[in-house]
């Protein structure tokens, strides 16, 4: 979230579309209602479904999975040609009025550069045009016509609404309803806020869905303000916190990135981080990369990092494919090419795309081991439990290692919310039996592997014999030691530039990550969470619930990165002369001498409006990016492209109907099916008595929810002869899931390009073990392909049939 | 008046005795039977901060416990409810939430380590010193034949790709980092989290 929970409540106009935050996110979804009842805000949901959120929605649409994209850029195109953006916003903090390059261009679905072996892109062409200086061109008065905003408007010509509800099924009047009622916070003192999760990100175009609506809030000139933003509810409670920490294939802590194999030396690999300024006079605060990374290698490698060495850098791990995320790992296992897997609190047999594929990849390895508070179906994968698990386990030889741990309540430790904030909790309790904590199981494991490659020497191990380890107890390190490293410390004495008098002594932990440094005096774990645990404490245990002004921001409540700035960008709240867009809702404002207000300025404190500092100041051209250069894998502007399965043709481009820089591997697309054979578009979701599949181990959500079903429209069970409560067996060219079908209003079949099309629902909750009845669980049905950029599953949006049935066979 | 909330239900408790037994006119005999009423469970409980488990609004809740956390008294988790201070929940908690008593003590919580050899047809249980020898003993062979230390060009790369790992969502961002040295440490690099689902 760029904002916060309770700053939904500013809001005067909602969007819920690709989540459904009332089933989901319940205790935040009340901030929507708080701005509906106290700010006469309008909410507004676009899904396929009338879900809960629709239920109390001031506007509906329904939409065919897969085709947000061409909603959003029909909006924008609507936008533009009513002219409905906020001029001053746009025309100072965006992109709108820089020069793409000559070469650049789109035709027939594909933009410049495209390799049609390779299903990527030679991006070199989608930048700006720079001036002698290394700056990028400008034309303020968007004359010139290859300036953003112009190719922009040539690119979204196409969408015009007749298009938009050919593609999406949407009616053309609800379209332009919902067009109408966000056009109305182009005004600078109205907010739009967009609330979305995983109905964005699970797609093969997931990634520019997103973009899309940034894009929206950016002509808007919401982004920054009060009741604004970009707001990916996310998913698990500390989901944001592993994605902080980097542990994702290609990252590392501080959202810096692994090296790859192009990056032979310490210098290539700066070379392609450290971004220079863009434009005259702008922050692009990457240029500090070297701090931060020198910092980290100092934190987890100590003396054994330095200058000498170029700290340590050969010693991580460099990267030869773009990643190896977990589509591609069990493609690997597949192969036989992985051989152990460690699933730490994590269900993959359940969790992940092409539940055969999964259950096949596991079969290959040699050893799997779980780390979990729940007797979780991927550990037990090898056992046999009739039609939802069939299994020989005499002829699998995978060693399996089950290992019990601590749930929430018996352990210290912080966890970050999806509004960036790091909250920590107390032990209440100790676990059952003989369970432990991860960290203690880790470092059991890490002490091992070290004593026996000093026993008996190895490959190479100069990174694990070195890796830091200066807790107390080294068996079972405390999580405050942990959070102080994160947080870090300075190696020497830090003065006040002005007095000269030591702010810091040696070993202090530091307050801000501007005192990094990136010489070896600096230690820092993860360098957005300097300031989370300093001198005067644990930041991250405040419970101060002062509010200034009862406008969402409570500062003092726990700490929130980066700085414990709570709403990011905030600078874009106010105008030229650095007075609130939005009198009534200021958050920071320029005294004459300074940024004052009730959150910390993401932006330098003394930096005048007159300077011209652009708000955006992670990107080097300080705006925000209406093009976003070569930041994605399948074009600077977003395009609709059709799912890997879809019921219909790309009207716009029919030769490139789906993304074509998504990769997909061939055994994958052999498993893709065609709409002659599996004619419903289906799709998956959560329940809120349902927190994906641990949930059914607790006996009041096993009772709210006890069994698997899907949902099917009345119209669709009537032509099919379904009955409520029916048995159905619903199929993908990948598998078949036996379960109840519950017959539904709440989906209607959509006119898409003059057909009827039918969406099927599937929730996803159920599986074999735990106090619910036994299930398949939805990735039975669903395809292993990923977004282009990120590689989350296509769960959203795929093919399947759907028949009566008699129950599962046993 | 800055009561904590403990110190607030036994106030309130107090309170109803005293005013309801005043009322009815049972005069002093009302202090007696006060004093006898029982007093709530919670009051007797220690109380803890923490945080919901499952979703990424991260409700405050309060964890109810019996046992003073003495080194020989064992806890036991008997209630947990919203926490009304918290700024985003107010004390209110979803299905979820609700019922997080029922993770905590479900019966599919696990004890004891288990281990299942190749082929066989069930789990038995192991100690601790086992199964991380018998992981430490796995990992290390596999790593010793499969690290590619250079790639074809001769550049280092120091990178372990056929065993691999999947980092939790809920565990602790202490969890996380110190999960991450160990992983990059041994150089592994199929290595994710749940971000995506
Ligand atoms: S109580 Fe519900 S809304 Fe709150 S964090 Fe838990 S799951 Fe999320």
């Amino acid at each position: 979230m760029t904002n916060t929970w309770q700053d939904i409540k500013n809001a005067n106009v909602v969007i819920v579309m690709g989540g459904n935050a009332a089933e989901a996110h319940p205790c935040g979804f009340k901030w929507v209602i708080e701005a509906k009842i106290e700010n006469g805000a309008k909410l507004v949901v676009v899904d396929p479904r009338f879900t809960r959120t629709a239920s109390v929605a001031d506007l509906y649409a329904p939409i065919r999975p897969g085709t947000d994209i061409a909603f959003l850029s029909g909006l924008i195109r609507y936008l533009l040609e009513k002219d409905k953006i906020q001029h001053d916003y746009v025309r100072a903090f965006t992109n709108a009025g820089l020069i793409a390059k000559e070469e650049f261009g789109f035709q027939d679905g594909l933009f410049t550069g495209y390799n049609e072996e390779t299903h990527s892109y030679d991006k070199s062409s989608w930048d700006y045009e720079l001036d002698d200086q290394g700056f990028a061109k400008v034309d303020d008065t968007w004359q010139h016509p290859r300036c953003v905003i112009n190719l922009l408007r040539k690119h979204v010509d196409r969408y015009t609404p007749e298009m938009v509800s050919r593609i999406t099924g949407t009616p053309q009047d609800k379209f332009l309803q919902v067009c109408e009622l966000l056009a109305t916070t182009s005004e600078p003192d109205k907010a739009l806020t967009s609330l979305f999760a995983l109905g964005w990100t699970q797609h093969s175009i997931g990634a520019q869905n997103i973009r899309t609506m940034a894009m929206v809030q950016l002509l808007l000139g919401n982004i920054g303000v009060a009741g604004g933003g970009m707001n990916a509810l996310r998913g698990h409670s500390n989901i944001q916190g592993l994605t902080d920490i980097g542990l994702l294939s290609n990252q590392m802590p501080g959202y810096m990135t692994l090296p790859s194999d192009k990056e032979a030396t310490f210098n290539d690999y700066m070379k392609t981080r450290q971004f220079t300024p863009l434009r005259p006079g702008q922050i692009s605060y990457w240029q500090n990369y070297r701090k931060f990374f020198v910092s980290f290698q100092k934190s987890i490698y100590g003396k054994a990092a330095s200058a000498e060495n170029n700290w340590a850098y050969d010693w991580l791990p460099k990267l030869d494919l773009p990643m190896y995320d977990i589509i591609r790992a069990f493609e690997m296992m597949n192969k036989g090419e992985i051989n152990g897997y460690i699933c730490q609190g994590f269900n993959p047999l359940q969790a992940f795309p092409d539940r055969g594929k999964i259950r096949r990849g596991l079969r290959k390895l040699k050893f799997l081991v779980t780390m979990d508070p729940l007797d979780t179906e991927t550990s037990r994968f090898w056992e046999d439990f009739g039609p939802q698990n069939p299994s020989d386990a005499a002829a699998i030889q995978t060693e399996v290692f089950q290992l019990p741990t601590n749930c929430f309540a018996e352990e210290n430790g912080s966890l970050v919310n999806s509004a960036r904030w790091l909250q920590w909790h107390w032990k209440a309790a100790e676990p059952p039996g003989q369970a432990r904590s991860d960290i203690w199981i880790m470092a059991g494991i890490f002490r091992r592997l070290k004593e026996l490659y000093q026993k008996e020497g190895g490959a190479f191990s100069d990174a694990l014999m070195n890796l830091s380890w200066n807790y107390a107890d080294p068996a079972s390190p405390d999580p405050e030691e942990l959070a102080k490293e994160m947080n870090g410390r300075t190696l020497a004495d830090i003065t006040d530039p002005t007095t000269g008098a030591a702010t810091l002594k040696a070993g202090q932990l530091l307050d801000s990550f501007a005192q990094l440094k990136d010489d070896g005096t600096t230690v820092s774990g993860c360098w957005i969470f300097t300031g989370c645990f300093t001198e005067k404490g644990n930041q991250m245990a405040r419970r101060e619930t002062t509010d200034p002004r009862d406008q969402g921001i409570a500062p003092g409540w726990a700490w929130a990165w980066p700085a414990n700035r709570r709403i990011l960008y905030n600078r874009a709240s106010a105008d030229l002369a650095g007075k609130a867009w939005n009198p009534k809702k200021p958050i920071i404002e320029w005294n004459g001498e300074r940024w004052v207000g009730i959150d910390v300025p993401d932006m330098p404190p003394t930096a005048a409006p007159s300077a011209g500092v652009g708000p955006f100041i992670m990107n080097a051209e300080g705006l925000g990016r209406l093009f976003a250069r070569a930041t994605m894998a399948e074009g600077p502007f977003p395009e609709h492209y059709e799912p890997l399965e879809s019921p219909a043709e790309n009207v716009l481009h029919p030769k490139v109907r789906s993304n074509p820089a998504a990769r997909v591997f061939a055994d994958d697309r052999e498993s893709f099916g065609a709409a002659s054979d599996f004619p419903y578009v289906a799709t998956t979701y959560r329940l809120t008595e349902h927190f994906h599949y641990w949930t059914k181990h607790a006996l009041i959500n096993a009772i709210l929810q006890p069994e698997e079903f899907v949902e099917i429209g009345e119209e669709l069970a009537k032509e099919k002869g379904i009955a409520q409560a029916d048995w159905v067996k619903v199929s993908s060219k990948r598998g078949d899931v036996v379960c109840k079908a519950y017959v539904t209003k709440r989906i209607k079949p959509l006119m898409v390009d003059g057909k009827p099309t039918h969406v099927i629902g599937c929730p996803i909750h159920w599986g074999f073990t735990g106090q619910a009845r036994k299930g398949y669980g939805a990735n039975t049905l669903t395809p292993s392909v990923g977004d282009a950029n990120t590689q989350t599953p296509e769960f959203k949006a795929f093919l399947v049939n759907v028949a009566k049935s008699n129950g599962p066979e046993v | 008046m800055n009561v904590n909330r403990r110190g607030f239900i036994k106030l309130t408790a107090a309170g109803l005795a005293a005013s309801g037994m005043g009322a009815l006119g049972f005069g002093h005999v009302g202090e007696a039977l006060a004093s006898s009423v029982r007093a709530f469970k919670l009051a007797a409980a220690k109380e803890t901060r923490n945080t919901c488990t499952y979703c990424s609004v991260a409700c405050g809740i309060l964890i109810y416990s019996m046992g003073d956390r003495a080194k020989n008294a064992h806890s036991n988790i008997i209630h947990i409810e919203g926490d009304p201070d918290h700024p985003v929940n107010r004390g209110t908690l979803c299905p979820k939430g609700s019922a997080l008593l029922d993770i905590v003590h479900a019966p599919t919580r696990l004890t004891a380590p288990r281990y299942r050899a190749a082929g066989a047809g069930e789990f038995k249980e192991v100690s601790w010193d086992f199964a991380l020898d018998r992981i430490a003993r796995l990992m290390k062979d596999d790593r010793d034949k499969n690290f590619i230390a250079k790639n074809k060009e001769g550049v280092t790369v120091n990178r372990w790709t056929s065993v691999g790992m999947l980092a939790a969502s809920a565990s602790s961002s202490e969890t996380a980092f110190l999960t991450w040295k160990v992983a990059r440490s041994l150089g592994m690099v199929v290595f994710d989290n749940q971000a995506r689902v």
